[in-house]
């Protein structure tokens, strides 16, 4: 019998790493800085191998004659199952440094946990990818501090990009069905267990960035969710787009 | 302002129990930020287990012009190989 | 005293002994190495974005990290070249500088569009190809730091050409469509790439100074013959053919025969009527402006920080 929560969780780790990487890919050859430039291409590479060594495993799961590409390339955009934070578009250095920060840091505690996970392929999965992560968020969090306490200009960047992102974060912690299900069977990461950890740490790299802490005493900010249902911004149907062009334009090629 | 990020010069310790070796440089802004950059730049295929970075302007090099002065006197200082002792084949583990 | 110190130095180079950067050199020797290398240097970074292009639409995973993982490694060249150059007493900064006021050059190449995917395989196969073929005899060149990065990079190189051909192969063993793409992009980059090697010996009045100087071991026309002999082999393997009606085995010479290069094109390029060359140069230009804030940022911190540190102590 087919589990489709586990399908639809693993499509929906598969689908944040594919489409963060697919994002950080789009800097390759326009970063502010070759060395930087390697370094975001390198975490975008990490990334897609996440997401490939996924969607190996759900297309097991699912038969069919599902494929890792059958997966990324021809499913349409209320099937795909990403934090609407991964497919916002890069903005400038500074969105795309604090995009991949809350991300990480998400991922990390996330992966920390997977790795015990009951279901040993997506343990395996995570306990290699965590060894990624954890190079990601010391690489993001250093630049979120060399931002914030930078100059005028790069702390004003920052703080615009902290606007344009935060009320993308809350959905990180948002259980969906396919999530409670499997975390009662110790499969999956009940997410609200990840939300303290993941304030501490963002609010620790905020101070030393000297940058005002985005949490409203009340937690009443207003939070964008959905993505993980399958409901999306604008932008992930322009990435699906471009990535499944060739795919769909000759359907069955071999490439 | 306007300043480049310094030059920073890479050794690479390729295994364990091996002496780190020059790799080449790159720049950045600062000691951590360099090494981060070393590891995506000169270990992008497994070559390194270790890295220092020294910022390019603290190494001090000998001069070229003083080559004769400074190898040359070695040359003639054959004892210091051991091939230079003639000894008998019976003596074993020497 | 100059005249002993240039037969020095060209007795040192014709003895296959490195020259390093503290070393005494003819200061047209320094110009040379500093043109050739920052133009290499140029055409890595430069080299990113036709198949950068192409990253975001790769038609599967494994194309998708292995196309990434191509343009970031020229990236990394790019960067073992610039630091390779500024052992000769020249900044990086000063670099970008002469290839964003158009002063330096870097390979004509890169000023063709990439219009189909079988472009990222067309390039891995002839441009990589021959790039490979004019790199492998650097990495005896007689400068130390450019010998040395090209060691580097010709070993990382390898994988770019076998993948661009593998690429091919697939595609040559496709749909209708796929072979067609196949052929047309074969169509487009081979004279380009056959280009790559420069103008004909007898045009090219710096070969044999750098000859001499052991800075290139051949000639632009024996590269460029090595180059076509290899290529007219290989594309019967793709069951494709090369452009060329007068490409043919010439049993005297040994050779394949192949026909006039259309110099008055290559030299418009060069020129910068290229069907790209605005475009790349003005790509380049935006990445290095957009980043600068983020360059003065890292720098103004590590400086806060260092100050810090000073005044903990």
């Amino acid at each position: 019998m087919k589990n489709q929560s586990l399908i639809d969780y693993t499509l929906h780790l598969a689908d944040n790493a594919l489409i963060i990487g697919h994002r950080n890919s789009e800097w390759c050859g326009h970063g502010p800085i070759l060395e930087q430039d390697i370094a975001i291409s390198n975490i975008a590479l990490d990334l897609i191998g996440q997401a490939r060594n996924l969607y190996q495993y759900a297309a097991e799961l699912k038969g069919d004659h599902a494929t890792e590409d059958s997966l990324a390339y021809l499913r349409d955009g209320w099937d795909f199952k990403n934090l609407l934070i991964t497919e916002l578009p890069n903005g400038d250095w500074a969105q795309t440094i604090l995009r991949q920060f809350f991300f990480s840091t998400y991922q990390y505690f996330l992966y920390q946990q997977l790795q015990h996970s009951k279901d040993e392929r997506l343990a395996a999965i995570a306990a290699k990818a965590l060894k990624e992560v954890t190079y990601h968020l010391r690489w993001s969090s250093e630049w979120v501090i060399r931002l914030g306490d930078g100059t005028d200009e790069s702390k004003q960047r920052m703080e615009k990009a902290v606007e344009e992102l935060y009320a993308f974060t809350g959905e990180m912690f948002l259980p969906t069905d396919y999530e409670k299900e499997l975390a009662t069977n110790g499969i999956s990461v009940g997410p609200e267990s990840l939300k303290e950890k993941w304030t501490d740490k963002v609010r620790s790299v905020f101070e030393e960035a000297t940058l005002a802490s985005p949490f409203k005493e009340n937690n009443s900010a207003w939070m964008q969710s959905g993505g993980k249902e399958g409901k999306h911004t604008e932008h992930l149907g322009f990435v699906l787009a471009e990535m499944q062009f060739l795919q769909r334009a000759y359907p069955g090629a071999e490439w | 302002m306007n300043k480049e990020w310094p030059l920073w010069e890479v050794f690479i310790r390729s295994r364990q129990g091996l002496d780190h070796k020059h790799a080449g440089s790159l720049h950045a802004a600062d000691a951590a930020m360099a090494i981060e950059n070393a590891r995506d730049v000169y270990t992008r295929r497994m070559e390194g287990v270790s890295i220092w970075v020294v910022e390019s302007k603290h190494i001090h090099a000998s001069n070229p012009d003083d080559a004769g002065a400074l190898y040359d006197p070695a040359n003639d200082k054959a004892y210091r190989h051991p091939t230079f002792y003639d000894l008998p084949d019976e003596l074993k583990h020497m | 005293m100059e005249i002993n110190l240039e037969k020095h130095f060209q007795d040192t180079v014709d003895a296959e002994i490195k020259i390093e950067p503290k070393d005494w050199m003819p200061e047209k020797y320094r110009q040379t190495l500093l043109r050739q290398i920052s133009q290499h240097a140029h055409s890595e970074i430069v080299g990113m974005l036709p198949e950068a292009n192409w990253i975001t639409r790769a038609p599967s995973l494994r194309r998708k990290a292995i196309l990434l993982a191509k343009v970031q490694d020229e990236a990394g060249h790019g960067l073992y070249l610039y630091s390779s150059a500024e052992t000769l007493g020249i900044s990086r900064e000063e670099m970008y500088d002469q290839l964003h006021t158009g002063k330096a050059k870097y390979s004509s190449i890169f000023n063709y569009p990439t219009i189909t995917w079988a472009d990222m395989g067309a390039i891995g196969w002839l441009v990589d190809g021959a790039a490979i073929m004019n790199q492998v005899p650097l990495c005896r060149a007689s400068y130390g730091p450019y010998a040395r990065a090209m060691v580097r990079i010709c070993k990382e190189e390898s994988f770019h050409q076998r993948q661009g051909f593998e690429l091919l192969l697939t595609l040559s063993k496709g749909n209708e469509a796929q072979k067609r793409m196949c052929q047309d992009a074969i169509n487009r980059w081979w004279w380009p790439s056959i280009m790559m090697f420069g103008p004909p010996d007898d045009e090219s009045p710096n070969t044999l100074q750098s000859v001499k100087w052991k800075i290139k071991r051949f000639t632009n026309d024996e590269l460029r013959q090595k180059f076509v002999d290899v290529s007219a082999e290989q594309v019967k393997l793709l069951g494709m053919v090369l452009p060329d009606k007068n490409l043919v085995w010439n049993e005297a010479r040994g050779h394949y025969d192949f026909g006039a290069i259309d110099w008055n094109e290559f030299w418009n390029v060069v020129k910068g009527n290229g069907p790209c060359n605005k475009q790349r140069l003005e790509t380049r230009k935006k990445a290095w402006e957009d980043g600068a804030w983020v360059r003065e940022a890292a720098m103004a911190y590590a400086e806060k920080k260092k100050e810090k540190n000073v005044k903990a102590a």
